[in-house]
C-alpha cells in the first residue's frame, strides 16, 4: 500500500475509535451471548425436559417443534438486526474515522 | 440394523453412509431402471456441461494469485451468500438432514437448526475481521501479529487436517452415493469426481469454483422446492394438517415402534405417530447432543472452506451481506428438508428408505422418484435423475472448494511464506505453484478416497467439524479478540484442540469395535432358527394379513442374516479396533464438549505463560484494522 506508516496506537486512542469499537463490541458479544443461551435452550430442554416438549400446542405441532422453528426465526432476526445497526451506525463511524486516517488527520507519523 | 446405526450416530447428519449398508444396498431397488438410464445421462451430461462452461469463462479471468484463491475479490454479496449456501450445503447435509428426518423424525430436524444457528457466530465474529485482516487463508489472520513462520506452519497444517477429513469423508460418501443412486463403480465414480473437481479448481480458481457453487446451490432450492410443493399441495400448505398426517401415518407408527422396542408396545397407534415429533428417537445421551451441537455451532466458523469465501469479497460490507443471503438460502432450504424428510417417510415409507440404506440417504432422492410416478414412469426416473445430478454436482463442489483451501495452505502458507518467507515470489510462479498444489492435493484426494472405500464416512464429517471447532476457532477468536493472546497460545491451541478432538474420538464408540460387531452378527444367527420357526408357521396361517407379515419378516430376516454374514467376514481375525481397543474407552460420541474448552485453555495458558513482544506491538494495528476496514475498504466518496 501506498499509504505512509501510520501511528496505530493513535488510532486506537482516538476518540471516535474508542467510541465505535465500545459500541461495536458490546453489540455484538450481546447478541452473540443471547442467541448462543437461546440456543443452548433448546439443546438441553430436547434433552432434559422432554415432557414439556411433547405439550401440543397448534393442532399435532407441539412445543419442541416450534421451539426449534423458532430458532429460524432468531437466527434471522439476529442477522438482519445486526447487519443493519452495522450499516447505519457502524460503517459510518468507520469510514469517518478511515478517512481521517488517509488523510493524515489522525495517526500520521 | 439400529444397534450398527447407533455406532455412527455421531455426525450422522452430514452423511449417515455407514461402512458396508450403503455399498451393500446397491441392488435395484433406489437405483434408476436400465431402460431410463439414457435419462440419467442425459441430465448428469447437461449439469457438468453446464459447469465445465462456467469454468470455460472462468478460465481467462484467472490470472493472478488474487484471481486463483479469491476471484480477486470481486464476488458480490449476494453472489457469495449464494456460494457460501454451495459449499455448505454438502450432499451430505441435503441428503443425509432428509433421510434422518425420515428415520428419525424430530432429532433429524436438530440438525438443520444446529447448522443454521451456527451461521450468528460466523456473522458476529468471524467475517468482517476475515475480510479486514486477511489475504487467502485462515493462516494469514494468525500470522498477522503473532510469528508468521511458525503460526503459517500450525495453520497451514490446521487447514490440511480438517480439509483433509472433511475430503475423504464427501470423496467416500459421494463415491458410495453415485454407485447407489446410478450404479456406476465406487472407484470409477470417485476418479471421475476428482478429475470433474480438478478441471474447475485448475482452469477457473476460485472464480469457476464460485461459480459452480452458486449453479450447485441455485439447483438443489430449485429441486427441493419442486419437490416439497408437491409434497405439501395436497394439504393447502397447511403445517397441521400436513403433520396430522404423519401423526396418522402406519409405516411411521410401525417405524417408532421398531425404535422403541418394548416400551413402544403399550402405546397407542396416534401417540406412536406423535412420538416421531418428539425429541429422543435419535440421541439417546443428552451430554452427546449438547456436545454436537456445540461442535456445530463453532466448527462452522472455523472451516477453512467458509472462511475462505470471506475472502473473495472486496470489504467487510459486503461480507455481512454475504451472510444474510446465506442464512436466507440455507435457513429456507433447511425448512425445506422438515417437508423433504417428513414427505418421504409418509410417502415412501421409513422401512423402504432403510432397505436400500441404512443411513436413510436415499430419502431425498427416492421422495424425487415417487412424486414423478413411481419407479416405471420417465418423470420418475427423470426427477431421481435430476435429484441424482444435483447430489452429484453438489459432491464436486463442495470437494472443490476443500481442495482450493487446502491447496492455498501449501502454496500461499508453506511455499511463499515460509519456504521463501514472503513475496520474493514473483507472481507467475505463485500461480503456478497454487495450480501444482492443486493438482498434488486433487490426486492425493482420488487416492485417499478410493484408500478409504468403507470406512465410517459419519465420524469423518464429525472430526472435521470438531477439530474446527477446538483448534481453528478459539486461536482465531482470541488472536483477533484477546490482547495477551500470541503464538505459543496458538501453537498451544492448535495442538491442544486438534489432540483432544483426535484423541477422543479414536477411542469413542464411532470407531468400528470387531468384538461388538462379531457378538451382535453372532446373536442374529443364533436366532435365526426360532425367528424361522415363526415365520414358517406364519406363512401357513389362514390369515392372509399374517401371511403377508411373515413374507415381510422373512425378508428382513434374509437381510440381517446377510448383513450378519458379511460383517463376520469383515472383522474376520481381527480383534480391536483402529487403535487396539476392544471397547470404546468413553461413551461420548462428539469429543466438542470437551475438546472446545480445552482448546480455549491452551490457547490461554499458553499466551499467559510466555511473551511476545510482536503480538503485543502490532495489537493496536490488528484492533484498528479489525474495527476500520482500513486498507481493504475504499475511501468514502466525498
Amino acid at each position: 500500500m501506498s499509504i505512509t506508516p501510520i501511528q496505530w496506537n493513535a488510532v486506537v486512542r482516538d476518540a471516535r475509535f474508542v467510541e465505535l469499537h465500545r459500541r461495536k463490541s458490546r453489540f455484538a458479544w450481546t447478541l452473540m451471548s443471547v442467541s448462543l443461551a437461546y440456543y443452548l435452550t433448546l439443546l438441553i430442554a430436547a434433552a432434559y425436559f422432554q415432557n414439556v416438549f411433547r405439550l401440543k400446542v397448534w393442532g399435532v405441532l407441539n412445543v419442541g417443534l416450534l421451539f426449534a422453528l423458532s430458532q429460524f426465526l432468531m437466527t434471522w432476526f439476529i442477522t438482519i438486526y445486526y447487519v443493519r445497526t452495522a450499516n447505519s451506525d457502524f460503517d459510518k463511524m468507520a469510514l469517518a474515522i478511515a478517512d481521517d486516517v488517509r488523510a493524515g488527520r489522525i495517526g500520521a507519523a | 440394523m439400529t444397534r450398527f446405526i447407533a455406532h455412527n450416530i455421531f455426525g450422522s447428519g452430514f452423511l449417515l453412509l455407514t461402512a458396508s449398508s450403503a455399498a451393500e444396498a446397491t441392488n435395484a431397488t433406489g437405483g434408476i431402471a436400465g431402460s431410463y438410464r439414457w435419462i440419467t445421462f442425459l441430465v448428469f451430461a447437461s449439469v457438468i456441461a453446464l459447469t465445465m462452461y462456467v469454468t470455460y469463462l472462468s478460465a481467462k479471468r484467472v490470472r493472478s494469485t488474487a484471481d486463483f484463491y479469491a476471484a480477486g475479490s470481486s464476488i458480490t454479496g449476494l453472489q457469495n451468500g449464494w456460494a457460501i449456501a454451495g459449499d455448505y450445503l454438502s450432499a451430505a447435509s441435503f441428503l443425509g438432514i432428509a433421510g434422518l428426518i425420515s428415520i428419525y423424525g424430530y432429532d433429524g430436524f436438530m440438525y438443520s437448526v444446529g447448522f443454521l444457528v451456527a451461521y450468528i457466530t460466523v456473522l458476529l465474529l468471524i467475517a468482517e475481521p476475515c475480510r479486514n485482516l486477511g489475504k487467502y487463508t485462515l493462516a494469514d489472520i494468525l500470522a498477522y501479529r503473532n510469528d508468521p513462520r511458525k503460526t503459517r506452519i500450525t495453520g497451514a497444517l490446521s487447514v490440511i487436517t480438517v480439509s483433509t477429513f472433511y475430503l475423504t469423508a464427501q470423496m467416500v460418501g459421494g463415491g458410495v452415493l453415485v454407485k447407489t443412486l446410478i450404479g456406476i463403480d465406487y472407484e470409477v465414480s470417485v476418479v471421475v469426481v476428482g478429475i470433474l473437481m480438478l478441471s474447475y479448481v485448475l482452469f477457473g480458481g476460485m472464480v469457476a469454483t464460485t461459480w459452480v457453487q452458486i449453479i450447485k446451490a441455485a439447483l438443489l432450492v430449485i429441486a427441493s422446492l419442486v419437490i416439497v410443493c408437491f409434497v405439501w399441495m395436497p394439504y393447502g400448505f397447511s403445517l397441521p394438517a400436513f403433520m396430522q398426517d404423519i401423526v396418522l401415518d402406519g409405516r411411521i407408527q410401525s417405524r417408532v415402534v421398531a425404535l422403541l422396542a418394548d416400551s413402544g408396545k403399550t402405546m397407542s397407534a396416534v401417540e406412536l405417530g406423535q412420538r416421531f415429533l418428539e425429541p429422543g428417537l435419535l440421541f439417546k445421551a443428552p451430554i452427546d447432543q449438547i456436545s454436537l451441537g456445540l461442535a456445530l455451532v463453532f466448527g462452522t466458523a472455523g472451516l477453512p472452506h467458509i472462511l475462505m469465501r470471506f475472502f473473495t469479497v472486496p470489504d467487510a460490507k459486503a461480507a455481512r451481506k454475504s451472510v444474510i443471503w446465506a442464512t436466507m438460502i440455507i435457513g429456507g432450504f433447511y425448512l425445506l428438508t422438515l417437508f423433504l424428510g417428513f414427505g418421504a417417510a409418509k410417502l415412501v415409507g421409513p422401512q423402504n428408505i432403510l432397505a436400500v440404506d441404512a443411513g436413510g440417504n436415499m430419502a431425498a432422492p427416492l421422495l424425487a422418484q415417487f412424486i414423478g410416478g413411481g419407479p416405471d414412469s420417465l418423470l420418475g426416473n427423470f426427477m431421481l435423475a435430476f435429484v441424482s445430478a444435483v447430489a452429484f454436482a453438489t459432491i464436486v463442489a463442495v470437494v472443490a472448494g476443500l481442495v482450493l483451501a487446502s491447496a492455498s495452505a501449501i502454496a500461499h502458507d508453506l511455499y511463499v511464506g515460509v519456504i521463501h518467507s514472503g513475496d520474493a515470489v514473483p507472481a507467475h510462479k505463485q500461480v503456478l505453484a497454487a495450480r501444482v498444489a492443486t493438482l498434488v492435493v486433487g490426486g492425493i484426494a482420488i487416492a485417499i478416497g478410493i484408500a478409504a472405500k468403507g470406512q465410517n464416512v459419519a465420524a469423518l464429517v464429525g472430526l472435521a467439524f470438531a477439530v474446527a471447532a477446538s483448534a481453528n476457532f478459539p486461536c482465531l477468536v482470541l488472536t483477533l479478540y484477546w490482547r495477551r493472546c500470541n503464538t505459543t497460545g496458538i501453537i498451544a491451541g492448535m495442538v491442544v484442540g486438534t489432540t483432544v478432538a483426535v484423541g477422543l474420538t479414536l477411542v469413542s464408540p464411532n470407531l468400528t469395535y470387531p468384538l461388538a460387531v462379531r457378538s451382535s452378527a453372532f446373536k442374529v444367527l443364533a436366532e435365526e432358527p426360532a425367528k424361522r420357526a415363526r415365520i414358517n408357521a406364519g406363512l401357513a396361517s389362514d390369515d392372509i394379513s399374517v401371511r403377508e407379515k411373515a413374507t415381510r419378516d422373512a425378508g428382513s430376516l434374509d437381510k440381517d442374516l446377510l448383513k450378519a454374514r458379511t460383517d463376520l467376514v469383515k472383522v474376520q481375525g481381527q480383534q480391536t479396533s483402529f487403535v487396539g481397543l476392544e471397547k470404546p474407552l468413553i461413551g461420548l460420541k462428539n469429543p466438542g464438549i470437551f475438546s472446545i474448552p480445552l482448546g480455549f485453555l491452551a490457547v490461554l495458558l499458553g499466551s499467559l505463560l510466555s511473551r511476545d513482544k510482536r503480538a503485543e506491538a502490532l495489537w493496536d494495528e490488528v484492533q484498528a484494522r479489525r474495527v476500520t476496514g482500513l486498507y481493504t475498504s475504499q475511501p468514502s466518496a466525498h
